[in-house]
């Protein structure tokens, strides 16, 4: 073994590592950056609309006083809808493919097309609901909504049911056969136990990403100006409604859109930090 | 093989060339002693890989029979295929008979939940459920049994003192297993194991996570269990098997070298490489 250590080589490593360290410090901080100004801007147009009316009042017409209820309601409604039907298929696929097939080539290609899914514009959902379900209603529904949104929740969902499930030790699934268990008792019971706060964390994510999405309800549930709970025709919206306002030449319609924009982009980052706290907790348990 | 094997037969073909006793017939004096399982020529396969290579033993009721051999030399391999596990996961397999009480455990066509409810496992690494102490426990009971609640809390309470636990877990049922140290998670395990009843209990190296007073408590307790169950343990603690076993295997490269009762293979063993092994010289 060398006795001196070789100082230039050592200094030119330093040297490297300051620069990369940099590089990566400016990157992380254009992120934040844009991140904040967004939030700040938001906050600097928006704050004021955030009125408690806005919590109890229709979408007005033009030129008059209102508020977003409608939308919000309708918002709640179609993501809770589309969830509920996306999860279990979410679920259920992502179980068939990490415990039943893991591996198999049909498997592998379920898991590709699924990640195209995932990334797939979400305007094409939209556009594809539109002729699956609106062109032979006749008519633009929140059903319609629901069903683009629940496309775009069985990507997220089967996607970390397969990551979490695969982070299940295989010393589980043979401890609970030791016992005679059958399968579906061992993924039940055992799997998804073990792998629950991390699905949980998918669902969730899955509702951050639906819950914002304009394109796929512009084509499917539209919108509506008045109060509708009717699953079967079309329903107000957030972000459909904030997309027509911010449009529109009304200042009261712009400055209801930057309200709703607040609302929706605050809820949509505590979801976040949740099911990030949620995957940080379920991390820290093994 | 070219030897015609059949159920009676209690001679069992040689192929490592080294002598080895039947100890049915070198030691028969105990008269209840009864083969639980039988073992002939078992071979495993990992895909292409010969990782047993024809094994012939049989292993008794009431008894406690220990494993030992260097790293690799296909101890757990063998456990994996007496209850059958390896059979999750494609690609690995087995050829040769094993009888528990006279039928072949081999067979396609046994329901494999059933088989191993009747062998119990325990593993080297502690592998609680992520439930309470008593879920885990209750879980395999309630596989298979339906049992009124008092019964069901008597025999949680009954497997946890049997497993040396259930002074310092009596208070915390309803709490994670997970919470565990990792020394009574194995404990929970053996716990968990010895529950269902098995006829049968597999240990692979059940202490090498614990401290030297939870391995005395596993112990006692194998010594307390072998007069219900046949149990086998794999150990790379020659003293850990020379104390608690009846009956002591060697296996070296997927050959079973020796098998005789635990004085003899350690006080006068009859293969050089067993007595290298156990003198510590290699392994
Ligand atoms: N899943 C596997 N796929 C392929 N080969 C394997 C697999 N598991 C074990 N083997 C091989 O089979 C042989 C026996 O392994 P086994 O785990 O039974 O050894 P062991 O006697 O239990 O060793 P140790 O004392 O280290 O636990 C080894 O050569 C090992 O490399
Ligand atoms: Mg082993």
């Amino acid at each position: 073994m060398a006795a001196t250590l070789d100082m230039t080589r050592y200094r030119g490593r330093q040297v490297q590592s300051r620069i990369a360290l940099g590089l990566a410090c400016a990157a992380t901080s254009v992120g934040l950056f844009v991140l904040g100004t967004i939030l700040l801007t938001l906050l600097w147009n928006g704050l004021s609309a955030l009125h408690p009316t806005i919590l109890t009042q229709m979408t007005p017409a033009p030129g008059s006083k209102g508020g977003l209820l409608n939308a919000i309601a309708g918002t709640i409604a179609m993501t809770t809808v589309g969830v509920a039907l996306g999860t279990p298929v979410g679920i259920l696929a992502g179980t068939w493919i990490a415990e039943y097939s893991r591996g198999s080539v049909l498997a592998q290609m379920v898991q590709f097309v699924n990640d195209i899914l995932l990334s797939a514009p979400s305007i094409i959902v939209g556009l594809f609901v539109y002729e699956l379900m609106v062109v032979p209603m006749g008519h633009f529904s929140a059903w319609a909504g629901s069903v683009a949104l629940a496309i775009l929740v069985v990507p997220v969902v089967l996607r970390t049911t397969v990551d979490m499930l695969g982070l299940v030790p295989s010393a589980l699934r043979e401890a609970a056969a030791a016992l005679g268990t059958p399968k579906w008792r061992t993924v039940t019971m055992v799997c998804y136990r073990a792998a629950m706060q991390g699905m949980l964390t998918g669902i969730m994510l899955a509702v951050a990403r639906v819950s914002g999405e304009t394109a796929p309800l512009l084509f499917t549930a539209l919108n509506n100006q008045f109060w509708s709970t009717n699953m079967n025709a079309p329903m107000a919206n957030l972000p459909v409604v904030i997309f027509q306002f911010a449009l529109s030449p009304y200042e009261d319609w712009q400055h209801l859109a930057w309200g709703g924009a607040i609302l929706i982009t605050f809820t949509i980052l505590t979801l976040n930090i949740l099911a990030r706290f949620l995957a940080t907790l379920s991390s820290l348990k093994q | 093989m070219q030897t015609p094997i059949d159920g009676t037969n209690d001679s069992y073909p040689d192929d490592s060339g080294s002598t080895r006793t039947a100890p049915l017939e070198a030691k028969s004096p105990v008269a209840e002693m009864t083969n639980k399982m039988v073992i002939k020529d078992l071979r495993f396969y990992y895909k292409k890989y010969e990782a047993l290579k024809g094994i012939n033993m049989a292993l008794y009721d009431k008894h406690v029979t220990a494993f030992i051999g260097p790293s690799g030399c296909g101890k757990s391999t063998l456990l994996r295929v007496l209850n059958r596990m390896y059979q999750l996961y494609p690609g690995q397999y087995a050829t040769g008979e094993i009888l528990v009480d006279g039928q072949n455990i081999l067979d396609p066509k046994l329901d494999l939940n059933l088989l191993r409810a009747k062998i119990g496992m325990v593993f080297q690494k502690p592998t609680p459920f992520p439930m309470s102490i008593y879920d885990n426990i209750a879980f395999g009971i309630n596989l298979y049994e339906k049992l009124p609640k008092s019964e069901l809390d008597g025999r949680i309470e009954h497997s946890l003192r049997k497993a040396a636990l259930w002074g310092e877990v009596k208070d915390k049922l309803k709490q994670s297993g997970l919470g565990l140290s990792g020394g009574q998670q194995q404990r929970l395990c053996i716990a968990r194991a010895v529950a269902v009843k098995p006829e049968i209990l597999l240990m692979d190296e059940p202490c090498s996570a614990l401290d030297p007073i939870s391995t005395q408590k596993v112990e006692e307790l194998i010594s307390e269990l072998k007069s219900d169950y046949c149990i086998v343990i794999v150990t790379h603690s020659m003293q850990q098997a020379a104390r608690s076993s009846d009956y002591t295997a060697f296996m070296y490269l997927g050959d079973l070298i020796e098998f005789n009762d635990t004085a003899t293979v350690f006080t006068n063993p009859s293969n050089k490489r067993t007595e290298d092994y156990i003198t510590g010289r290699f392994g």
